[in-house]
This record gives structure tokens, C-alpha cells and sequence, in this order.
């Protein structure tokens, strides 16, 4: 007879199986693969050759010039790194801004109306990420709705030119990610105990205070999900900034692209996708570290 | 002091309104212990979130010490509430929710922290000072919002049913050390409960409320021996009810006609009593039982139930009416009767209060 113990742990290795695969085949895979192409050298047309070099991570960073072999920083790089981020802090603080009103008032209205409110919010969410970008175009664009409004009513006379700048991307990211914000706190919210709201009031905490000292600290895990969940893709987008910021203000999402496709240089793309990463994971570390500090602090 | 005048409140829209509060009114006096005391869904949250600004009355005034209090939003009015769930905050200490309340009106901080021992030391919970609210027991957590509230020392102190989580024994306990407390603060108190012998115990005085309406307001004992209608009578305490005829009132007192024919005397209203048929209100405590002859009511012992402190007959009067009363436990008593003796029901003098039909 089988040792039951042994059986035990055998199924418990059978139940785990499956997350195993995916994580060794779905998320290890390609990352090993993205990881052993930055560090080959380019194929003439695209692909790499199966030859050490570390010029993939090199080119991250630096320029070396063809002929005089200056070593000069990758200035457009930097900037796009720089775009990148600011961008994506941009956007995640835009959609809390809007984000966390929104839960709040859907958290607020009677628990029958607040499914249909939730689903206004994530209706927008089941649409093609391709098609809303384009609304966003065709609300700002020179002949779009917003200007086509303002010249009609006489406000201004030229149109403004907002597509194709900071702002567009700026805008079209708050506005595809928005859902991503309120759904966390959202949830958070609709656990949280509306009595120590009215607790709040009755010790003499204005309607900031009250906010600042009692809603923002208990829907705090909320924010922290909203947050990652709207910084992480923002800083990866790849469409919006395609489609809304044409193609001169690019993300990294953007330079990703152009190596593996025009600029034929893998090793590169790889490199930058790694970088990506690194810089995903490092903001996210000290966002939590400091989330969490103010935390322990208060505590 | 508090006053509420023709406080009203309707929730709901033109078609389908609900009346929480039907006028209410009742005059607080400082330093009272003022009970709210009423069934389920009579209206005794909504009138403290009134007075806490949580809730804007349809109409009617609230002033305390003369100054209007509708006019100002929650944190404005010196008023705290000690809430049912008690709403600690989970993301701060003991110590902290209790200073809460002064660091909202920007006290010193040397001031709040002295506040805030003595309430520890007040509520005995010193030794939990840093501990998070999450981690003490409901009893503490129940110290921790009576502190919390006192600690602003607030003009008014609401209380919505503090005690109603607590075990018996904790209750007990927390009642006499709410009395002790209020003595010490001198803080009028409005608590709210719908366990009678609370209010009995505790009150200075008490409204009886039904329906959004007060019925009665009164001493415990001018609510207990006292009760003005049958809603009252029946509410606090067990009572017995028996049709009767009034032949005349004069003194608080009147004349009856028991279904009988036995005639006796009994306390009315002060503000008279029509002649006619009336509804008596008998305590089982203020009646015992006696030889069936001559006696006013009589009837068959119907079940006999031993209480420990006492024993409660059920007597079946004549005509069906059933009738219990109580009768307190000598030591090494033996039971005397049995279910089905024909017993007659003795009426001490004075026993009973006339209520109108
Ligand atoms: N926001 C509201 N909307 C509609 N009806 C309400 C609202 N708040 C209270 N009510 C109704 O008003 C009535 C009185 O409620 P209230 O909470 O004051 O009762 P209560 O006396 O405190 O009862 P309990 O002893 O159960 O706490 C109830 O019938 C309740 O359903
Ligand atoms: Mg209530």
C-alpha cells in the first residue's frame, strides 16, 4: 500500500502541474528567449545570428559613431525613456484624479444602481482598444469635434492643435485605462464600512479631512492595485502612443517595435524589453516600499 | 439643554413616502441621562442621526443651549455619537482614535495627549493604548468608542444600543460603568436601546417611542406603574388587561366596574377619564392570589410556572379573559395549588392604572 503522506504530496505536484507549465512555457519561455537574443548580433534582415555580443545592451544606452567610433549617449533613447515614464506617472495620477471620484460616487449610490453604474464604466473596456484610440483622434484631431465646437462657437479661430503631441497620448492613455483604475477602488471602497465615514464627521473632520484620514487610508490597497494596473501597461503602451502621438513623440513600447520591425535589429528590441522590465519592476519596488512605509508609519 | 420641536421626517418621494418621525418633540435637560426606548423600527436611529446632522429632518427645529443645530453640518456640532457597530478606525491605534476627535479641532498636541491618558485611564484600557482596534475584544472595542466620543468632551453624547453586541454579564457591567461615567462627565447622555429593563435601570428619564411617535416620556417608574396607553403598558413590562366600565373619576382616581360586577378603585390619567368603557393595566407583581370567595376576579388555575425568584400563575377568569400573576418564592415553600384549583385574584389598593379604549 501506498505511503499516504508520499500520496499526498504526489497530488499535490499533479494539482500544481498546470500552473507550472504555464509559467515555465507562458511566462519563463519567452522571457529566457528575449533574454539569450540580447545578447546575439543582428541579421541582416531581421533575426539574429547565433554569435556573443554584447552591442544589443550596449546600443540601450550608448551610440558608438560609424566612423570616427565616438561613444556618445543614445540621446533619443533617453529622451523616449524619460517620455515614457513621465507619461505613465502622468497617467496614472490623472486616473486617480478621475478614477477615485467615480468609485466614490458609485460606492455612494444604492447597492441596486451600483452594478449598472460598474458596467457604464467597463462598457467602454469591451471595445477594441484600436477603436477607441481612434475616438479619442477623432474627438481631438484639427477638423475633430472639439475644435470643429470651439470654432463654431467663435471661441477660438484656429484650430488647436492637439493630436500628435504629449497630450494626445497624455489623454487617450487616462481615458483607456481609466477603468483600471476605479475598478480596484472601487471594490475596496464597496467593503469599506460608510459608518466610519459618519464616524469621521461626528469627531469634527471636515469633508477633506475626512477623506485624507479616513477614505484614502482604508481604500489605500485599492489605490496601490489601481495604480500598478494603470502604470504597467501605460508604460508599455504601444498603440496609443502609435496612434495619437504619430510618430515622432514615441514610448518604449514604440522603440520595442521599430527594432524587431524597420530598424531589423533584435538584439536591441530584446535589450529594450528587458529594460522595460527592469524599470517596471524597480518603480514598482519603491512605489510599494513607500506605499508601505506610510503605512507602518501611520501605524 | 436639548430641545426638539416638531421634529418630522418623511423618507421617499411624493408617492411612496415613509414617516420615520411624526412630530416628535421632547425637552432634554442638561446633565440627564435621557432614554430612548422603543421596538424595532420605531424611529430611534433616525432621531439621532437628526440631532447628529446625519439625517435632515422634513421639518421641526433641534437647538441645544439655544443655538440651531440643523443649521450646521456634523463636524460643527458639539455633539458625539457613540455608534451601534461602535465604527473604530481599523487603520489606527486605541490611543489614536481616541485623540481623533481633538486633533480634528486642533488641540495642542500636549493637550491631546493628556486628553487621551486620562480617557485611557477613564475607560481602564490604558495597558491597550497601542493596540489596534482590530485586536482587543468587543467589550474594550466598546470602551475604546465611549472614550473616543467623551474625549472631544462633546455638549450631548449619543448612544445608539452600545451594549446590544455585549454577552449579558459584559452588559451588566458596562451598564453601571455608563452610569459612573456620565456622573463623572457630567455630559448629558441620549441613549437609545429597545431592552426596557435597560432604560428601567439606567435612565433618569425615558421616552417611549412607537411608530415614530413618542407616547409617553417619564421617570421609570412613572413609565413602569404609570403608563399613559396601552401601547406604553404593554411594551414595558408584562401586564394584564381587563375591559372595564368607568362609573366615576375624580383625583387621579376612578371608579370601576370589573366584568364582575366587582367594583374597585384605581389610579387614572391626571387629565381625566371619561365615563364608560376603559381598559385597566395590572402589573402580575402587584396582585396575588387568594380564596375565590368574595374576591374580585377569580377563575381556574390554567399552568403554574416556576421562575426560581417567583412562580407565575395563569388563572383563566371568568369569561376567558387569561390573567397572570406572580408571586415571589418563599424559602421552603411547597406549592400549595394545583393546575386547575379555582382561585380568586387579590388587587392590592391602588393596583392599576386606567388607560383609554
Ligand atoms: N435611509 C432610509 N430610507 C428609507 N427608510 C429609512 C431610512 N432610514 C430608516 N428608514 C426607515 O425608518 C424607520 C425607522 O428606522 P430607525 O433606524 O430609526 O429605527 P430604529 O428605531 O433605530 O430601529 P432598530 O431598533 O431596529 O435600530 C424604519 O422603518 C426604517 O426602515
Ligand atoms: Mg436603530
Amino acid at each position: 500500500m501506498p505511503d499516504p503522506a508520499r500520496r499526498e504530496t504526489r497530488n499535490r505536484w499533479l494539482l500544481l502541474t498546470p500552473t507550472l507549465v504555464v509559467l515555465l512555457f507562458a511566462a519563463s519561455g519567452p522571457l529566457i528567449i528575449v533574454l539569450i537574443y540580447s545578447f546575439l548580433t543582428p541579421g541582416d534582415y531581421g533575426g539574429v545570428v547565433w554569435k556573443f555580443s554584447l552591442d544589443g545592451w550596449f546600443n540601450v544606452l550608448f551610440n558608438r559613431d560609424f566612423f570616427t567610433d565616438q561613444v556618445t549617449f543614445a540621446d533619443a533613447h533617453l529622451s523616449i525613456f524619460w517620455r515614457s515614464i513621465k507619461l505613465s506617472v502622468l497617467t496614472t495620477i490623472l486616473t486617480f484624479i478621475f478614477g477615485f471620484p467615480t468609485a466614490y460616487f458609485i460606492a455612494t449610490r444604492p447597492r441596486a444602481k451600483r452594478d449598472l453604474w460598474m458596467l457604464l464604466i467597463m462598457i467602454p473596456f469591451w471595445t477594441n482598444l484600436l477603436i477607441r484610440t481612434f475616438a479619442v483622434m477623432e474627438l481631438i484631431r484639427n477638423e475633430g469635434t472639439i475644435n470643429t465646437l470651439l470654432m463654431r462657437l467663435g471661441i477660438i479661430h484656429e484650430p488647436i492643435q492637439m493630436l500628435f503631441t504629449e497630450f494626445a497620448i497624455l489623454l487617450g492613455m487616462t481615458y483607456v485605462y481609466l477603468p483600471l483604475m476605479v475598478l480596484p477602488i472601487y471594490a475596496s471602497m464597496e467593503r469599506m464600512d460608510f459608518n466610519l465615514v459618519e464616524a469621521g464627521y461626528d469627531l469634527y473632520a471636515t469633508r477633506w479631512q475626512v477623506l485624507r484620514r479616513v477614505i484614502l487610508p482604508l481604500v489605500k490597497p485599492g489605490v496601490i492595485a489601481g495604480s500598478i494596473l494603470v502604470f504597467v501597461p501605460s508604460l508599455g503602451a504601444y498603440v496609443t502612443p502609435r496612434v495619437l502621438g504619430g510618430g515622432t513623440d514615441l514610448m518604449i513600447g514604440n522603440l520595442i517595435e521599430l527594432q524587431f520591425g524597420q530598424g531589423r535589429n533584435w538584439p536591441l528590441g530584446a535589450a529594450l524589453s528587458l529594460t522595460l522590465l527592469v524599470i517596471v519592476t524597480v518603480a514598482l519596488l519603491f512605489y510599494v516600499r513607500t506605499a508601505g512605509e506610510e503605512d507602518s508609519h501611520h501605524g | 439643554m436639548i430641545e426638539i420641536d416638531r421634529v418630522r421626517k418623511e423618507f421617499g418621494d411624493g408617492t411612496d413616502t415613509f414617516i420615520a418621525l411624526d412630530d416628535v418633540s421632547v425637552t432634554i435637560r442638561e446633565n440627564e441621562f435621557f432614554t430612548l426606548l422603543g421596538p424595532s423600527g420605531c424611529g430611534k436611529t433616525t432621531l439621532l442621526r437628526v440631532i447628529a446632522g446625519f439625517v435632515d429632518p422634513t421639518a421641526g427645529r433641534v437647538t441645544l443651549d439655544g443655538q440651531d443645530l440643523l443649521g450646521l453640518p456634523p463636524f460643527r456640532r458639539p455633539v458625539n455619537t457613540v455608534f451601534q457597530s461602535y465604527a473604530l478606525f481599523p487603520h489606527m491605534t486605541v490611543a489614536e482614535n481616541i485623540g481623533f476627535g481633538l486633533q480634528m479641532l486642533n488641540r495642542p498636541k500636549a493637550e491631546v495627549k493628556q486628553t487621551v491618558d486620562e480617557m485611557l485611564a477613564l475607560v481602564k484600557m490604558t495597558q491597550m493604548a497601542g493596540r489596534r482596534t482590530s485586536e482587543i475584544s468587543g467589550g474594550q472595542q466598546q470602551r475604546v468608542a465611549l472614550a473616543r466620543a467623551l474625549a472631544p468632551r462633546p455638549k450631548l453624547l449619543l448612544l445608539d444600543e452600545p451594549l446590544s453586541a455585549l454577552d449579558y454579564k459584559l452588559r451588566k457591567e458596562m451598564q453601571l460603568e455608563l452610569k459612573r461615567l456620565q456622573a463623572e462627565t457630567g455630559i448629558t447622555f441620549i441613549f437609545v436601546t429597545h431592552d426596557q429593563e435597560e432604560a428601567l435601570t439606567m435612565s433618569d428619564r425615558i421616552a417611549v417611542m412607537n411608530g415614530g411617535q413618542i407616547r409617553q416620556i417619564g421617570g421609570p417608574r412613572e413609565i413602569y406603574d404609570r403608563p399613559t396607553d396601552r401601547f406604553v403598558a404593554d411594551f414595558i413590562g408584562e401586564t394584564n388587561f381587563l375591559a372595564v366600565e368607568v362609573l366615576d373619576f375624580a383625583d387621579e382616581q376612578a371608579r370601576l366596574r370589573l366584568p364582575s360586577g366587582a367594583e374597585i378603585a384605581a389610579h387614572a390619567p391626571a387629565e381625566g377619564i371619561p365615563r364608560g368603557a376603559a381598559t385597566l393595566a395590572i402589573r402580575p407583581e402587584h396582585t396575588s392570589l387568594c380564596d375565590p370567595e368574595g374576591a374580585a376576579l377569580k377563575g381556574k388555575l390554567s399552568d403554574i410556572v416556576y421562575f426560581g425568584t417567583d412562580t407565575h400563575y395563569h388563572v383563566a377568569l371568568d369569561g376567558d379573559t387569561r390573567f397572570v400573576l406572580r408571586e415571589q418564592n418563599q424559602p421552603g415553600g411547597h406549592e400549595a395549588r394545583a393546575v386547575g384549583d379555582t382561585v380568586g385574584v387579590r388587587l392590592a389598593p391602588g393596583t392599576g392604572q386606567v388607560l383609554r379604549d
